[in-house]
């Protein structure tokens, strides 16, 4: 009977959601929202929404391939379409964990390459309401993470994992983050200000799965402060499908291809 | 997945069409002009973009026509025009084109293209600083490096304020017959530039090299003791540079150099023409705080032989320095959503005691319009430095543009 017991407790063990420490929610969460698939592609569309409600209006192709594993280096290569002052820009990211990426930006109209200073991963990603880091990922050590509470949020079973940023001087004060228990997709995020005010909210309001992956196809970010809120759209979503490295040179930064950018 | 993505036939021809509306107008704000005019620039403009690709060619064409109020006509603007071949490991552009090297901030080394500087100074969008040159650029893509292989057959030189719009030092004023002497278009004054590049322990690292002419012309009178007439030439000139560029100290640092080696006075003893200089550039570019960055520059340029220029020099003539320096800074704020832009560059010489100073503040009303307002301030001790010698074209600009 002991046995018999103890086989149960064995097979249940890995299974137990206690068992799970909050790095690891935050990786699996990294590893499905940000890492999936060897490389990735989609259309982004966003809208840009102001207080007084006018709308303005971004696109590009966003194209990203992971070198080692999920938390490791990735390249990502984007080519706007809109706004118009922006259209046939690209923009190139090497990120590496742990320190600066490095950034490049092709202006067309001057046909130049401009490698551009890239510290503050928390300034807004061109314009809209989304950082840099929400865009590409944040170091899962640049906090400490604790997990609050389980609860459902809609239909989806979820850890609320409280995650509070080691320095001193970033913008936020700490994030409350509603991860899905079965996908590990972040479905809500709060962004709270060193007061524990609630500023920022993130929301994960349409999951697709595309080639095996759940994909967050639609997402927004509402800023409470501002008024000001981004809706992001992915259209075209596919994974695998075999970037070369050599897009990520200066050759197809100057001449994004076009078989990449639809 | 793979092979469907590279199947040629797969991607029927496509096209785009696209380009802007432009009013810009600069007032002079310090004196009128030599002609007695008050406008630097006044223009509506309209460019028109199209482009029609299928792997591997690809046709594109920019075209502007702009209406001149000082000068009261219309023109036509080819702005760039070229096909694109695409290969393997190579890539052909041949047409008219606008080629940028180097890592300067208006700062140019080893970027040995045609500059507009009548549209730096007049206040006019950036772009139009750079002038398109009739060429053929081959690149090539080998493991080891990038390659960039330009031929031009045209010489293009710089252009420069004109001079019923501008006051600018002239040391021979009573000279008013001068004759501009282009290089000729053969096969012996076909230009050539090359740059190499790649990566090295995390820096771009770019090595090149130039064979053409001065794009700054100049001048040789008839006679020196009474000229009559005066001839703007373009000694021969050889570049052969580097630059290196990564991100470190929290920003991105970047070393540039040239040495300029000027043909048609290697031993420097020909008062007429430039001496052989060493350039180089030093540059630091961060982000201070979110939407705040900040690049600072500094720029020297030592003239070699310079015992043989003292002796031999025109004593009419400014005396050029030995060692010439040259610091910039630029200040990029953006605020409301990026939507608006406050933006400082200024140019300083310490060793000519000059300077130029460009605050500008640019708005996007929506997704299609913008407008820039922004001035040109110089200054300097001398009259005859290059800022200082512009002293009197302080000039407020504006620009705005309807893009569609």
């Amino acid at each position: 009977m002991l046995k018999y017991l103890l086989l149960l407790v064995a097979v249940l063990l890995p299974l137990n959601s206690f068992a799970i420490t909050p790095e690891e929610v935050m990786k699996s969460s990294q590893a499905a929202f940000l890492y999936p698939g060897k490389d990735f592609k989609a259309r982004i569309v966003m809208r840009l929404v102001s207080k007084s409600g006018s709308v303005k209006a971004g696109e590009l192709t966003m194209l990203r391939k992971n070198y080692g594993e999920t938390g490791g280096d990735q390249k990502y290569f984007m080519y706007f379409f809109l706004p118009a002052d922006v259209k046939d820009m690209t923009f190139m990211v090497y990120k590496y964990p742990g320190r600066d990426d490095d950034r490049w930006l092709f202006v067309p109209a001057l046909n130049m390459v401009r490698r551009i200073a890239a510290q503050d991963r928390r300034s807004s990603f061109v314009g809209s309401d989304f950082t840099y880091e929400d865009v590409s990922g944040r170091d899962i050590a640049d906090d400490s993470h604790e997990i609050t509470k389980e609860e459902k949020l809609g239909d989806s079973d979820c850890y609320v994992v409280k995650s509070t940023p080691k320095a001193g001087d970033t913008d936020y004060g700490y994030k409350l983050s509603w991860i899905d228990k079965k996908t590990f997709l972040p479905l809500k995020e709060e962004y709270f200000d060193k007061r524990s005010t609630l500023y920022k909210v993130f929301t994960a309001e349409e999951i697709k799965e595309i080639k095996g992956f759940p994909t967050v196809v639609k997402r927004t970010m509402k800023n409470l402060q501002s008024g000001h809120s981004t809706e992001t759209t992915f259209t075209k979503v596919d994974y695998n499908i075999g970037i070369e490295d050599s897009l990520f040179t200066e050759r197809y930064l100057k001449q994004p291809p076009r078989k990449w950018l639809d | 997945m793979i092979a469907s993505c590279l199947t040629i036939d797969a991607y029927a021809a496509d096209y785009s069409v696209n380009g802007f509306l432009q009013g810009n107008y600069s007032f002079g704000t310090e004196a009128s002009n030599p002609d007695g005019g008050d406008l630097k620039w006044a223009e509506e403009r309209a460019q028109l973009k199209a482009e029609v690709a299928q792997e591997p060619v690809r046709l594109f064409l920019k075209a502007d026509v702009f209406y001149d109020h000082i000068d009261k006509n219309t023109e036509v603007e080819l702005r760039e025009a070229y096909i694109d071949l695409t290969g393997g490991r190579w890539d052909l552009r041949a047409g008219r084109q606008i080629i940028t090297w180097g890592l300067g901030d208006l700062i140019f080394i080893n970027d040995v293209f045609p500059k507009d500087y009548e549209a730096f100074f007049s206040g006019r969008p950036l772009e139009y600083l750079k002038k398109g040159v009739d060429a053929v650029k081959a690149s090539f893509y080998p493991d080891m490096a990038s390659v960039e292989f330009v031929v031009i057959p045209f010489f293009e030189p710089n252009n420069f304020p004109d001079a019923n719009r501008f006051w600018m030092f002239d040391p021979m004023p009573g000279v008013t017959d001068r004759v501009q002497k282009e290089p000729a278009s053969n096969i012996r004054n076909t230009e050539v530039a090359l740059r190499a590049y790649r990566d090295i322990a995390g820096f771009d690292a770019s090595v090149y090299l130039y064979k053409g002419f001065y794009r700054t012309p100049s001048m040789r009178p008839d006679s020196l003791t009474a000229p009559t007439r005066i001839e703007l030439i373009y000694p021969e000139l050889a570049v052969y540079g580097a630059s290196l560029q990564r991100g470190a100290l929290g920003g991105v640092l970047g070393f540039e150099a040239g040495y300029y080696d000027s043909l048609d006075d290697r031993r420097g003893t020909d008062p007429l023409i430039p001496n052989s200089q060493t350039r180089f550039l030093l540059s630091y570019q961060r982000q201070v705080i979110e939407d705040l960055s900040i690049t600072v520059q500094y720029y020297g340029e030592y003239m070699h032989d310079y015992p043989e220029y003292e002796r031999t020099r025109i004593a009419s003539f400014p005396k050029e320095p030995k060692f010439r320096d040259l610091t910039s800074l630029r200040l990029t704020y953006l605020l409301m959503n990026q939507n608006m832009r406050l933006q400082w560059f200024s140019f300083w010489s310490p060793a000519d005691r000059d300077y130029l100073l460009n605050p500008e503040v640019r708005y996007n009303f929506s997704d299609h319009i913008w407008t820039a307002l922004g001035a040109n301030i110089f200054g300097g001790k001398k009259d005859t430095t290059q800022f200082a010698s512009l002293d009197e074209n302080d000039n407020i600009y504006v620009q705005a543009r309807y893009e569609f």
